[in-house]
Parts: C-alpha cells; structure tokens; sequence
C-alpha cells in the first residue's frame, strides 16, 4: 500500500512531466499508434487468412485416419551365420478390415483427446447408370459418428441426409455427370456378384472437385456387403480438439493401437508448412515494427533527460531517490506505450472494419480479445524496455551538476 | 542514535576534491571543521570560487566528501547509501538555491508539497493545510494554483522557500537566495529566513554576497580558497 502511495508521486510528475511536452508526446504516442495498429491489422488478417484456410481444409477430412497397417512380405528366419539373398516383391495392399474395430472404436472413445471416433468403410466401385460409367469410392457410414467428422448437413444440396435401407448420398459433380436427381436409381458393381441398385436420397457439394465426383456415401451395411467386407470397417476417423497436436496424437494412437495413423499434417504438409513460413514472415513483421517503435521512445525519452536535466536536479535536492527518477522516466515509457496502442488498437479496429465490409469479401478477420489485451501489455512492456537506458541515465545525474544545468 | 549536543550539524576535517583522478584534480575544501548549533542564524562568506557552494551541496548531502565526516542531526553519514542520504536530506534539511528552481509543470502549491509527496505520496488534507499556511506566510496565499512562470523572481524565491519548510527542516540551506533579487525584494526574502528561524526555531545558513544582509545574521562563517579564516558572533544582533 506504502508502495503503491509512493508511485502516485512518480505517476503524477510522469503525467505532468508528458503534458507540459505535449507535442513530442502527441508526435511518438502517433508512432507507436501506427506501430501497433501495423500488428495488429497484420496479425489479424494473417490470423484470418490462415484460420479460414484450415478450416476449408479440414471441413472436408478427418483430423487423423486410421488404417490397417500394411502388409508385409513376413521371410523365414534364416540360421546365423547364412547368407541370405532376397528378391522380394511388395505386396499388393488388399481391401482389408481392422481388426477388432468394435473393441478399438469403444477404446478411443474414452479418450478426452478425441472429440469423435467414426469408423468407415471404404472401397472402389463403379457406379452405372444406362451405359454411362464412372468410377467411384463407396463411403459406408454411420451418419451420426460421421456427421461429428463431416458435417454433411452443412453440404446438402437437394434432398435429404439419409442412408440405409437402399438410400445413397452422392455428390454434386458425379450427379451432374450421370444425370441423376434426387429419388432417382443408381447401380453400383464392385466385383463381387451382389450388385445393388440404391436410391438418390440427396445431392451434396463437399466444395472439393475429387470429392464431389467420386464420394458416395452409404448405410455401413450396405457398403460393407457390396465390399465383401462383411462386419469389417477399413478407416476410423477421427477428430482431436487442438488441431495443431494432431500428429502427437496420431503417433501416440499408433502406438495404442498398432494401426497406420496419419494425421492431417502429414498429409497436407505442404499447406502447414506454407502457413508456417507465413507465421514467420507475420512474426519478423512484428518484430521489426516493435524494434521500431522502442527505438522511437527511447530517444523520444532521451531527448527528454537532457531537456530535464535541470529538473531532475530539483527533485533529487527535493528529496527524490535516484529509483525514484528512474520510475518517472519508465512510467513515461508505459505510458507511450499503452496509450500508443490504444490509438492504435483503435485504428487497427477501424481498417479490419472497412476490410470487412468493402474488401475482396473473401474471408471475415475476426478480431480477438486476447489480440488487443495481448498487444497493449506489449506495447506497455515495450514502452518500459525502451525508456530503461534514459532512465538509467536520468537517476544516474549528479544532482549537484543538474541542477547548475542551464 | 541522535546526539545529544545542541549541534545540527557538525563537520571534521572535511574535505573535497573535484576531478579526482584526473590531470585537473583539485582540492576545493581543505578540512573544514564546523559547528551549526539547533537556532544558529549563520551567514556563510567568502570571495567567488572559494568553495561556499561546494560547502553546501557537502552539507545538504547533494555531493559527497572526499574525506571526513558530515554529522547530520548527530548521525554520521559517510557510509551511507543513496536511499539512506536521501531520506536523511529529506527530512533534515530545505534547500533554496540561488536560481528559484521551481518546477514548471506544476503549481505553486505543487511545488510547495513535492518534497512530502516524494517521502510519502499523496498528500493529505493535513499537508495540503500545511503547505497553504507556508504559502500563507510567504504572502503567497493568493498564488496557489498559479505556475511558476507566472510569478515574479521575488514570488518565485518565496515558493521556493515555502517548499524547503514544508518537511520542517533542523536545517535550511540557501545558495545566493537573493543574488537574483533587487534590494527591496531581497530584503523581504532576508526577512522570511529571519522569522522562519525565531519561530520555527530551524537553523539557517544563507550564503551571501551582500554585506548588510550577513551582518544582519547572528554569526558569520568566512571561507577563503577552501578554508574558514573566521567565524565569529556578530556584534550587534538588529
Ligand atoms: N563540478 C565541478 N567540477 C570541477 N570543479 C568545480 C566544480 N564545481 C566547482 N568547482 C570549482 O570549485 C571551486 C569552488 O566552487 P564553488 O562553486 O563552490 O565556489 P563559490 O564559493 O560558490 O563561488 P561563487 O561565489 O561564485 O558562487 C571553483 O574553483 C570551481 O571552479
Ligand atoms: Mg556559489
């Protein structure tokens, strides 16, 4: 409380001290104000950008796949001492099932790091109608599990968000290509004698070319008949809750599981590692404009020292300590800082507003709390840093020389 | 633990170098002994450069000694650090210089309170009635808010003695505090010192170079190049 009395004193005379300099004080609170309103509006739209970019990305796939690990050539033990001379062929990777899916979905869903466990299966097939053929992946789902990866709903089209008992989902691009409408017949051949017609429940527009040509979503029964896969599921999909600790998570499920885990960041590594070097370029960014605003203050406060070195003289006889002047000084550093960037949190606001509403419309830049209270504690802790070497300098005068200062 | 001698201050053989170490050191005050009892009325002295403001900035606990000893209120202070000589100043001594260095931010009344502001913060109701009865006493009364820049040199002086009293000094220095003043006006300011020191019973010593003005102090301390040659009772107190 003592402490917090005295530093009245230190704020007071740092308050009149910026006033009576008002128009030094008004030029670098402008600097740091287009400083932080730079962060700011960069970090944001970096920050919007690249949000809307992952969740593009992963509004179509699951966070983490998992597959049943490949199969391998298993070659006999040779004794020690043999040599031992392989030709060996890969093999070739059959449709297979998991095993013991039931018992390993009932696992993951007791783990808090999964947000959803939705075990699928899936498998080439050809889908007819008339003589016209294409090619397509056949999609054996459970729609609630499912929904929790994909959100189908949020994809419709035309019809309804239905399978099961003969009922088909499929996509915008291979409806288009076949001609087919909802309530209209489609067959599928896989291969084996069980052929199937299935009905068109709904259209939907996954926004992904592959994907909407190709998918063609089923009851899991169904599917896994048409497979010859009958009681297996060939993926699990899964889902984590902090997007960016995928591949932990993926390799630790691996191991749990001994099945082949493949995050999202594996596959799409070109796009994390494109929005890594864009964080990077955002952090130099931040990091040159901050350097730039401190150097600012700092010799704004310089500046300063020398032009109060008379003054500092007069409160050291008046009885102020040397901490005591250098707390005037910081103070006044803090404040640059705070105040700057509450200018320039303001300006910040004022350009996300107008990209917002006038801009390319391509994505909206939301603007976070954590954003503004995080770049106005930097900016404070800036300001402080940077007024600690005239501070130094203006608690270290002799006071007897400042005082004859002229 | 305060003495209990009737001294405020008391210097031995004090003395002070500028330039220590370097080609132009020299050695301003040659061991100076001295004695300033609780009520003295002292004048201190002496031709330009002899070292009277050396002297005081040493007494005031602005600057150090070179060597010696600076009793301050019976406590050596020699070995103390920042903090601690601040603090003793503080409560111990006013300072009016030569220069009424004011501060020019802040009010007349402001500037009358720094001294407790910066020992303890906030001033209350009490000081804020302290400071304008000093004020009061300086004639001041009506300039309170008014900055310093909008004062004469004269009124200017008056604040400035008003804030060396307020933390109610054993001691008051001043340096030249009517060098800057014409004759009427210094007599005023001479006057001020006189009263504050019957009744609030704090010793002063007042350099000057005016010879009415030291005769009309009760003892005057004569420094030349460094050294007292006299230091006597005035013969006839007015
Ligand atoms: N900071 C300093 N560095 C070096 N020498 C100094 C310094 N301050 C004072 N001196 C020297 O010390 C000597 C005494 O100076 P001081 O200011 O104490 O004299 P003074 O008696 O107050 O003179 P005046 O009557 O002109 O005010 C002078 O020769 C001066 O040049
Ligand atoms: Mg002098």
């Amino acid at each position: 409380m003592r402490r917090l009395a005295r530093l009245w004193t230190e704020w007071t005379i740092a308050v009149h001290f910026l006033r009576e300099g008002r128009a030094q004080t008004a030029m670098i609170m402008t600097g740091v104000a287009v400083g932080v309103a730079v962060i700011v509006f960069v970090s944001a739209l970096i920050e919007g950008l690249q949000a809307n970019i992952i969740e593009r990305t992963l509004g179509t796939q699951a966070h983490i796949r998992l597959l049943p690990p490949d199969e391998i050539n298993h070659l006999v033990p040779v004794p020690p001492g043999t040599v031992q001379l392989v030709q060996e062929d890969k093999r070739a990777q059959r449709l297979r099932s998991i095993n013991n899916w039931q018992q390993v979905t009932a696992t993951l869903d007791l783990l808090p790091l999964l947000t959803a466990v939705s075990p699928v299966v899936s498998g080439p097939a050809f889908a007819r109608r008339g003589s016209a053929f294409e090619s397509v992946a056949l999609l054996g789902i459970d729609v609630e599990r499912y929904q929790q990866i994909i959100p189908l709903h949020n994809y419709m089209l035309a019809g309804q968000l239905r399978v099961g008992a003969g009922d088909a989902l499929i996509g915008k691009l291979l409806a288009d290509d076949l001609g087919l409408r909802v309530g209209d017949k489609l067959r599928l051949e896989t291969g084996v004698p069980s052929d199937a017609v299935v009905n068109i429940a709904g259209i939907f527009q996954l926004g992904v070319r592959e994907l909407d040509a190709r998918y063609v979503y089923l009851d899991l029964k169904q599917a896994q008949s048409l497979l010859n896969l009958p009681g297996g599921v060939t993926v699990i999909d899964l889902r984590v809750a902090d997007i960016f600790t995928a591949d932990t998570i993926a390799a630790r499920i691996a191991r749990l599981t001994s099945l082949k885990a493949e995050s999202w960041i594996e596959t799409n590594a070109q796009l994390v590692s494109a929005l890594t070097a864009q964080s990077m370029s955002t952090i130099m960014i931040i990091v040159f404009v901050a350097l730039s605003v401190s150097f600012g203050i700092a010799s704004v406060l310089s500046v300063s020292v020398v032009q109060r070195t008379r003054e500092i003289g007069i409160l050291r006889a008046t009885g102020a300590t040397r901490r005591q002047i250098l707390r005037v000084f910081l103070i006044q550093g803090a404040v640059f800082g705070l105040l700057g960037s509450v200018l320039g949190i303001a300006v910040s606001y004022a350009l996300l507003w107008v990209f917002n509403t006038y801009g390319p419309k391509l994505f909206y830049i939301p603007v976070s709390g954590t954003l503004v209270l995080l770049s106005m504690l930097l900016a404070t802790l800036t300001g402080v840093v940077a007024a600690a070497v005239p501070s130094r300098r203006a608690a270290n005068l002799d006071p007897v020389v400042a005082i004859r200062y002229a | 633990m305060p003495d209990l001698s009737q001294d405020v201050l008391r210097l031995s053989a004090l003395r002070k170098s500028y330039n220590i170490g370097l080609p132009n050191e020299m050695e301003v005050l040659h061991g100076i002994n001295l004695e300033i009892g609780r009520t003295d009325f002292a004048a201190l002295i002496g031709p330009s450069g002899s070292g009277k403001s050396t002297l005081l900035n040493v007494i005031g606990l602005l600057d150090k000694p070179t060597s010696g000893e600076l009793y301050l209120l019976g406590q050596p202070t020699s070995a103390m650090d920042d903090e601690g000589r601040t603090a003793l100043r503080g409560h111990a001594i006013g300072f009016v210089f030569q220069f009424h260095h004011l501060m020019q931010a802040f009010s007349a009344i402001d500037n009358v309170l720094m001294p407790l502001m910066l020992a303890q913060g906030r001033p209350g109701p009490k000081a804020i009635a302290h400071a304008r009865a000093l004020l009061a006493a300086v004639g001041l009364e009506k300039y309170a808010n008014t900055k310093p820049n909008q004062l004469s040199g004269g009124q200017q002086q008056r604040v400035a003695i008003a804030r060396a009293l307020i933390t109610e000094p054993a001691l008051l220095l001043a340096d030249e505090p009517t060098g800057n003043l014409d004759t009427h006006t210094a007599e005023e300011v001479f006057g001020l010192f006189r009263r504050f020191n019957r009744e609030f019973g704090c010793a002063v010593l007042l350099v000057t170079h005016d010879p009415r003005l030291s005769s009309a102090c009760d003892r005057t301390i004569n420094l030349v190049d460094g050294a007292i040659v006299s230091d006597a009772l005035n013969k006839s107190p007015p």
